[in-house]
């Protein structure tokens, strides 16, 4: 059999569409995902950062609501609630590869900085547990105000927040001694807690109350409660439960729930800059890595929305499972 | 008096041949016959404002009202939720041109009652041409009033992707040009100024409220589908989509092939009806302000 040698002219072309198959192919493995928790259609949903299209979708445990990653990027958590346990996830597959124990019904959860351990409010216990996630190992239970949501780490890794939606406090932990230091009582329901990147602030969203508290971590104070007002929308349907601060401190983020708005809030003066008209029933946020889009889930719509964050504007809305609840994107 | 030819031929043209009119002519008419909608609409200050304020109202008014209610679905060609004024916004741009191209047919019915449309129609360029030059002028003027209205809407906080302004005036020609035919139909057939009011009550109304303008045909097909049929019918529906995709930099051929041809059909049926040999025109008596 005579083997057929293209021209050399043709063998040059054809290197450089291959060189050029395998950059784009390899601009789109690096690209960034975001994952999202969906609560009723008990799965996750992938979405390419870049091309704001979903990649993949996989079955998880049920009731999936609380999603972070890593640090390293390697594994996501999720608290499927239902099943009353962390669920350790391949962000490549969307594969279960093992199960935490994390206590009676996880909702949301913090990790430590440097990655391990990881403290999950358990709703109905009334507790936090701190889970070492290398040795699956309970380390502390904390018991704390009724129904604990919100959880959040202070920058350096030393105070743990919890918020308690019933006792309407934020609950200050130490985390090397697992006790309370400090109570702050916030407005009602308080559903989510997120330091600044430089730990001086902590902001505390109040779903019933329709406020966010800002509290100086500090003396443990509150500095301002932020309210908001949408021209033609009800009082009752604002509803603040997840918050993003930008790593400069200047900007938050907050999702208003059944309004269907996303407020933009100067963290410094803490003015109500612009309200952003997102899916229905608003509930968690999640930065890219460069904090160019700010990605929004719309848990009565079934979809997700994209915000440019520099331009301040929704560009885009994405179908995802059923009811999306929580999501976050992957570090790069 | 006696009856002028209804040929409306210039005279003497028995005798001597006539002079070719070439594409200067053709020019210095048609500018002519757009200069003189300009002035008429800059002279007019009240219709530039009742043009703007009339949009504006919806905007301002009956949008805020609807605010939250409407952005509840993702429909083509917006990519996320859009508030109730970003929805309407294409609507009411059209609307304008809608009550232009009526405002044009208008202004028909008085050159007719007044004698000034016999000089126009007298002139030794075809029918066709005139009524092109009319539909020019009234689209000139259209555009000006829609763009007026698409920067307030801008200040008001409509924003439309940049490119979307520059795109989408092709597509507001071809809509202002069919809007502007079907009004010069109805011109020829309305005998006197008086009966203008009932082409507000079965001509634009019906129109503007039985279209995509203010609602999402799906909101429309989920109360009825007999009136969801209506809608789609409806010209208006069409050009309210065609300019629509258009501000955002998208194509909409179904919506483009129906206005194009709603435009020619309708121009076909003016210069028919302006023929005062086979037209409405011409069963009446021919255009002229002494017509019996």
């Amino acid at each position: 059999m005579i083997a057929f040698r293209p021209p050399t002219s043709l063998r040059v072309l054809s290197a450089a569409l291959m060189g050029a198959v395998v950059l784009v192919a390899a601009e789109g493995a690096s690209a960034g995902m975001a994952y999202v928790s969906n609560e009723s259609g008990n799965s996750i949903t992938a979405i390419d950062t870049a091309t704001l299209t979903v990649t993949q979708t996989a079955k998880v445990g049920r009731r999936p609501r609380g999603i972070i990653m890593s640090p390293d990027g390697k594994v996501i958590y999720l608290c499927a609630s239902d099943d009353h346990s962390v669920q350790v996830i391949d962000p490549a597959t969307l594969k279960v590869l093992r199960k935490l124990k994390s206590g009676q019904d996880p909702e949301l959860f913090a990790l430590h900085p440097s990655g391990n351990p990881l403290y999950i409010a358990n709703e109905n216990d009334n507790q936090v547990t701190v889970l070492d996630v290398e040795k699956n190992k309970v380390v502390a239970q904390v018991p704390v105000g009724t129904e604990p949501e919100g959880m959040a780490v202070s920058p350096d890794g030393k105070i743990l927040v919890a918020t308690s939606e019933t006792t309407n406090m934020a609950h200050f932990i130490d985390t090397e001694t697992y006790k309370i230091v400090a109570n702050v009582l916030v407005g009602a329901r308080p559903r989510f807690a997120e330091f600044t990147r430089d730990g001086k602030k902590l902001f505390v969203s109040a779903e019933v109350g329709g406020t966010v508290s800002v509290i100086d971590p500090e003396t443990r104070k509150i500095i301002k409660k932020i309210e908001f007002k949408i021209p033609g929308v009800s009082k009752e349907t604002i509803q603040p439960v997840g918050v993003r601060v930008t790593r400069d401190g200047k900007t938050a983020f907050v999702a208003l729930g059944p309004a269907n708005r996303v407020a933009v809030v100067n963290a410094e003066t803490y003015a109500v800059e612009d309200y952003l008209l997102v899916g229905q029933r608003v509930w968690q946020l999640a930065f890219t890595p460069d904090e160019k889009q700010l990605f929004t889930t719309n848990g009565n719509s079934n979809d997700v929305s994209v915000i440019d964050v520099p331009a301040r504007k929704v560009v885009k809305s994405i179908k995802a499972g059923g009811a999306p609840w929580g999501v976050v994107v992957a570090p790069q | 008096m006696s009856r002028p030819d209804r040929r409306a031929t210039s005279p003497g043209a028995a005798e001597a041949p006539r002079r070719p009119l070439g594409a200067r002519g053709y020019g210095i008419c048609l500018a002519g016959i757009v200069w003189r909608e300009v002035l008429r609409f800059v002279q007019q200050k009240e219709r530039f404002l009742s043009a703007l304020v009339r949009p504006l109202v919806w905007l301002f008014i009956f949008a805020a009202g609807f605010r939250s209610a409407l952005g509840v679905s993702i429909i083509p060609p917006y990519d996320t939720y859009v508030l109730y004024e970003v929805y309407v916004t294409p609507g009411l741009a059209v609307m304008i041109q809608l009550f232009n191209g009526m405002q044009s047919s208008l202004s028909m019915v008085y050159d007719r009652e007044v004698g000034s449309m016999r000089v126009l129609l007298t002139s030794p360029f075809p029918r066709w041409w005139l009524l092109f030059s009319k539909l020019i002028a009234g689209v000139a003027v259209s555009l000006a009033q829609v763009y007026a209205f698409l920067a307030v809407a801008f200040l008001w906080g409509v924003e439309i992707p940049p490119a979307g302004y520059v795109l989408a005036l092709p597509a507001f020609i071809i809509t202002g040009f069919m809007l502007g035919a079907i009004g010069l139909v109805i011109s020829s057939l309305v005998r006197q100024l008086e009966n203008f009011a009932s082409v507000m009550n079965f001509v634009i109304f019906p129109m503007f409220f039985a279209s995509s303008a203010l609602y999402p045909l799906w909101r429309v097909r989920d109360a009825s589908e007999a009136l969801y049929l209506v809608c789609l019918a409806n010209p208006f529906t069409h050009a309210v989509e065609f300019a629509r995709f258009a501000l955002y930099g998208q194509f909409e051929p179904l919506s483009c092939a129906i206005v194009v041809g709603t435009t020619l059909v309708f121009f076909t049926l003016a210069v028919i009806a302006y023929d005062p040999g086979r037209g409405v025109m011409g069963l009446r008596g021919g255009p002229r302000g002494d017509a019996p």
